[in-house]
């Protein structure tokens, strides 16, 4: 089974790779940016089969490293 | 006084930290992460600066799980000391024994200066070497030494003492300028700038070194 995550810095954290790409598309051309926020995608394969099981692991998986739940928050698909 | 000093694949300031406290008087043992319990009768753990396992995932957050920090918070919970600097404040954050996050500076530059900072509590185990408000000169190196947590933490570290350092100059937009943090009890200090690369001549300065001779003066007393 494979799950995906997504971290992201939370609303209100200050993203200022977002800010520089947002400024670095501008240049190029591209009008129109609000906003640009920047994250993580993390793919994993798993050997459970059982999809709550699966997704119950890997929400602790981000509890415990995958995001800083101080500064990110967090999703997570099951694929 | 005996110290540890933590080294993890990818820590480059270990040898300057142990230095730094040898030079104070310490016995200090190097301590290799995959070590799962501390050395006996250790009073005082040091986290040094570089880049453990390559900064992978976030700055700390692989050596923060490692076996060996789970020795240290529990060296913290029975109120031992530990001592984190730049990568080493990283992980004591992601460990959680201090609150708040490093996040990636402002301007997205890795800064490598000697900045001013503000002693901004003398009167921790930490600081005693110094005069409170004393301005000093300690180099600081890091991407990610953009400190944040949010209004009521800092609030909370403002009014308990907790900040022991600020920015003069805020190089990379932490916020309040802070650039170290102690725990509850004042027993952890993490600070992103580097004393133990300010405390020879040859460093062209020594401001640094006051923060050891001071800390493992305290404790030898105690």
């Amino acid at each position: 089974m494979k799950a995906r995550v997504h971290v992201m810095l939370k609303t209100g954290v200050l993203d200022p790779q977002g800010k520089a790409i947002q400024h670095a598309l501008g240049n190029l051309g591209f009008d129109g940016i609000e906003n640009v926020r920047q994250g993580k995608v993390i793919d994993l394969e798993l050997a459970e089969t059982d999809k709550a099981a699966a997704e119950k692991n890997v929400i602790e998986m981000c509890e415990k490293l995958l995001a800083n739940t101080v500064i990110e928050s967090y999703t997570v698909e099951i694929l | 006084m005996k110290v540890g000093v933590v080294v993890f694949p990818g820590s480059n300031c270990d040898r300057d930290l142990i230095v730094g406290f040898e030079r104070a008087g310490a016995e200090v043992t190097k301590i290799w992460h995959k070590d799962t319990s501390l050395p006996d009768g250790l009073d005082m753990i040091g986290v040094p600066g570089g880049f453990s396992f390559g900064d992978y995932l976030r700055c700390g957050a692989i050596a923060a799980q490692s076996p060996i920090c789970r020795s240290i918070v529990d060296h913290a919970g029975k109120g031992g000391y530990v001592f984190g600097v730049c990568n080493g404040f990283q992980i004591l954050t992601e460990t959680g024994l201090l609150p708040g996050a490093l996040l990636r500076n402002t301007n997205l530059k890795y800064i490598c200066k000697t900045v001013g900072l503000k002693v901004e509590n003398a009167d921790t185990a930490f600081t005693s070497g110094y005069n409170q408000d004393q301005e000093i000169m300690i180099p600081i190196a890091h991407h990610d030494g953009n400190y944040t947590a949010d209004a009521d933490t800092v609030a909370r570290l403002q009014g308990d003492g907790r900040v022991a350092f600020t920015y003069t100059d805020n190089p990379n937009g932490s916020v309040a300028d802070i650039a170290g943090i102690l725990s509850d009890n004042g027993r952890v200090l993490g600070m992103m700038p580097h004393p133990e690369r300010a405390s020879d001549t040859g460093h062209g300065g020594e401001d640094g070194q006051a923060l050891f001779d001071s800390l493992i003066g305290q404790l030898a007393q105690a």
